[in-house]
């Protein structure tokens, strides 16, 4: 247990080791950490980043299927009014041609009732006059008495 | 081995205890007695510098690849102790540590650390390989911090520092004004027992930190030399002394990391306590 000059020698030894861990070999270490540290700190920071943008995204893409859900089912709407709508058209039209073309066909045959009743009228004072003048031959003048006949036929 | 060296030899339990508990000192400055101050351990000079070199050596060479990427297992081990040492200094000292006192404090449990584990080394290993490069009579004690001039010589430079910071934090005039008005006040008439007391704090703490590591290493030694002796009594004391030795190596590990991590935190407290004003 005697103090020497090893006292002073280790103590130069201390110093310099110390030295030597302060300029060498702590701060590359201290560097290299830090470094890791940050990186890993961001990279997190990253990761909640991409994280919540996800969940927006996730929101936003809800958002626009609800909207283009209800967009679709109001077209399909307006579709299926344009539809009844047309069909009410076209049957509207289809009576009305209908309609059109029975009262078309209804005043034809008026008309070919009347030809015909004029025909018959014709027809019926000819044969008339004509039995007239089979039965009374003679005696009977047919200018005097077609007047008369005309005046008959106009009347049935 | 135990036995063979200390039958060739011949010695007495005490020569032999004597000739383990000797250091291999040579004079300096011409000086050719062994004792006195104008002495050198070269033993414990030579272990204590080449360990340093080693273990600083092996750190800054890893230190000097870190990256900041993926670290190897190499990379990882020394950043590990390095975030071990970091915190405990994080804990004590709020200030930039980074400078200065958290390197030192990795140095001091690096080293102290590798210093204190040869005591793992068998102590008549060391004596048959010195005494076969060196003679019969050379001598070589493999602990340096069972060397009192190591221990002193780290708790002076850490006293040393200590005043340095406590100076450069507070001032020449803040450092004196608290040597006599801390810790009880600044009347006048508690100058004296201020100053005693701030006196007894200064010379106790180098003391008391420098003996806690000699003290610890020294009875470690002790201990294994007296197994070793207890082995070279014949073979009953070679069992027994074998087994206890390896339960004595096994309980020793603990003391051996405990002691550098106290030498590293008293010296953390320390400078962290000279930055402190009261």
């Amino acid at each position: 247990m005697n103090i020497n000059f090893t006292l002073i020698a280790q103590a130069i030894a201390f110093a310099v080791l110390i030295w030597f861990t302060v300029k060498f070999v702590w701060p590359p270490l201290l560097k290299a950490i830090e470094t890791r540290q940050k990186e890993i700190a961001d990279g997190l920071a990253a990761a909640q980043e991409g994280k919540s943008a996800l969940e927006v995204a996730a929101k936003k893409s809800e958002t626009t299927l609800n909207e283009a859900k209800q967009k679709a089912s109001e077209i399909i709407g307006q579709a299926e009014k344009r539809a009844a709508q047309i069909i009410d058209e076209a049957k509207g039209n289809a009576k009305a041609e209908g309609d059109r073309i029975i009262a078309g066909a209804k005043a034809e045959i008026d008309q070919e009732v009347n030809r015909a009743k004029e025909g018959l009228r014709a027809q019926v004072s000819t044969l008339a006059v004509a039995g007239a003048e089979k039965i009374l031959r003679k005696e009977i003048d047919a200018k005097a008495h077609s007047e008369m006949l005309a005046k008959l036929a106009a009347e049935l | 081995m135990t036995t063979e060296h200390a039958q060739n030899v011949e010695l007495t339990p005490s020569e032999y205890i004597a000739h383990h508990l000797s250091f291999n000192a040579q004079g300096v400055n011409g000086n050719t007695a062994s004792e006195g101050f104008w002495v050198l351990h070269y033993d414990t000079l030579f272990t204590s510098v080449v360990l340093g070199l080693l273990v600083m050596g092996l750190i800054w060479w890893v230190a000097r690849g870190a990256t900041a990427g993926v670290p190897t297992k190499r990379q990882a081990f020394v950043e590990l102790v390095f975030g071990f040492v970091d915190d405990q200094v994080k804990n004590i000292f709020h200030g930039d540590r980074h400078s200065f006192i958290a390197p030192t404090a990795l140095t001091v449990f690096i080293w102290v650390l590798a210093m204190n584990s040869m005591d793992f080394l068998p102590v008549d290993w060391i004596a048959g390989i010195v005494s076969f490069f060196g003679g019969e009579h050379a001598k070589w004690r493999i602990v340096p911090t069972s060397d009192i001039n190591t221990t002193f010589a780290l708790a002076l430079a850490v006293w040393f520092l200590m005043i340095y910071f406590s100076i450069k934090a507070k001032g020449l005039g803040g450092w004196i004004h608290e040597l006599f008005c801390a810790p009880f006040g600044s009347n006048p008439l508690v100058w004296p027992a201020n100053f005693l007391f701030n006196l007894i704090e200064y010379v106790s703490k180098p003391l008391s930190h420098s003996l806690r590591l000699f003290g610890n290493m020294y009875a470690g030694e002790i201990i294994f030399l007296l197994l070793g002796m207890w082995a070279a009594t014949g073979l009953t004391g070679t069992v027994f002394g074998a087994i206890l030795g390896a339960g004595w190596s096994i309980f020793h590990i603990l003391i051996v990391a405990l002691q550098a991590f106290i030498f590293m935190m008293l010296t953390v407290v320390y400078l962290a306590m000279a930055h402190e004003s009261h």
